[in-house]
């Protein structure tokens, strides 16, 4: 009577520690990197880093989207990042928060800059060139079109253009460019 | 050879787990309102029953019967069934994490899917050998799927049309499951 019981639970137990070492093995066989979602996430954003979309930053953003944030915040980005955002998120595609504006570039009036050098403090990537009381220009190469300089300027002489779009500053990043049939769901 | 087929036809439509023996309708309800999370959840699933299927023959034939402990059949099968599904789990992070992330909770709740102990147990009282079990587990996952597969798509419809308030959400999905389970009964008799 007790030898039965102890073989069913010698039995068990065998069994549990069998199962228990696959499951080991396998856990650090099939191990995943602590969430490569963000780096994803932020592979698929246009790194403007212009904080239209209310977060410091391209990275802070893909953090919030991988924490559950609406995906329809990034204006420079525009409709084919909401929709690469939406297929690797799993959720819905969702309208822009905001109208999407064509890729622009800021241009500094030369004739009201003052040389005050707020502007470059303001811009994230140093497209501006410029020292204390000396004239300000914007390296239109360099320009994410993020706007951040436009505010605080003193004299409002920055002005956001339109940008031509040539061969030269083409951007040749297919990743960002949906290869699905737009009106498959 | 024909035994073979005729077994897993008859376990794919004439006696569906999920619309003729009513098991499993927990993730047919829960993960059948778009097709993709439908899809990849019988995906899951099916691997889960077969892999249970195998791994559940072979515990009840070499551990269990030569030991005399056929009563631990329900406790030894939970465990193998847990482990498959933590199993299929991490093989899904890793292979496809956004397939892990649409199906989110539901993927554990494998584990307590009737389907599943129902099949095992199902397995040992019917004497099947290990090859009629495997073709039994694949079978259930192929009825599973097509079940929840059409539902899915019948559910997606329903939620573009013209539902009256009372019905609408739940309790057109029944009613459309109702319906369905009737249509298969059409299958009876399909194999003798």
């Amino acid at each position: 009577m007790i030898i039965s019981i102890a073989i069913a639970i010698f039995t068990l137990g065998i069994l549990g520690a069998i199962f228990g070492s696959i499951l080991g093995y396998s856990a650090l066989r099939f191990k995943v990197k602590a969430d490569p979602i963000v780096e994803e996430l932020d592979a698929i954003l246009p790194q403007t880093q212009c904080g239209q979309c209310g977060y410091p930053g391209c990275k802070p953003y893909a953090q919030a989207i991988a924490n559950g944030e609406d995906i329809n915040k990034c204006p420079p980005g525009g409709e084919a990042v909401m929709r690469q955002l939406a297929e690797r998120m799993g959720v819905e595609p969702k309208n822009l928060d905001g109208p999407e504006k064509p890729k622009l570039v800021a241009f500094i009036r030369e004739d009201l800059c003052i040389g005050c050098t707020k502007c470059i403090q303001a811009c994230p990537v140093d497209a501006i060139l410029g020292a204390t009381r000396q004239m300000h220009t914007v390296i239109s190469d360099e320009c994410t079109g993020c706007e951040l300089c436009v505010a605080p300027c003193p004299t409002d002489c920055i002005d956001m253009v339109p940008i031509a779009l040539t061969t030269q500053n083409w951007q040749w990043d297919l990743n960002l460019i949906p290869t699905k049939n737009s009106t498959e769901r | 050879m024909s035994d073979y087929i005729l077994l897993f036809f008859s376990t794919v439509l004439v006696n569906n787990f999920v619309l003729v023996k009513f098991l499993g309708l927990c993730p047919f309800m829960g993960v059948s309102n778009k097709v993709e999370t439908a899809v990849g959840m019988s995906f899951a699933t099916t691997f889960v029953l077969t892999l249970t299927a195998a791994l559940s023959y072979i515990v009840n034939t070499y551990l269990l019967l030569p030991l005399d402990l056929l009563y631990l059949k329900i406790l030894s099968f939970i465990l193998v069934i847990a482990v498959v599904v933590q199993f299929t789990e991490m093989v899904m992070h890793k292979t496809s994490p956004t397939l892990y992330r649409l199906l989110g909770i539901f993927l554990p709740l494998i584990t307590t899917n009737c389907a599943i102990l129902g099949l095992a147990l199902l397995n040992v009282s019917e004497h099947h050998n290990f090859i009629e079990s495997i073709i039994y587990g694949f079978g259930a996952g192929i009825g599973f799927s097509l079940a929840l597969v059409l539902f899915s798509s019948i559910r997606e419809r329903l939620a573009s049309a013209d539902i009256p308030l009372p019905f609408k959400g739940a309790s057109i999905a029944m009613i459309t499951a109702g319906l369905m389970s009737l249509a298969f009964m059409g299958f009876t008799g399909l194999i003798k």
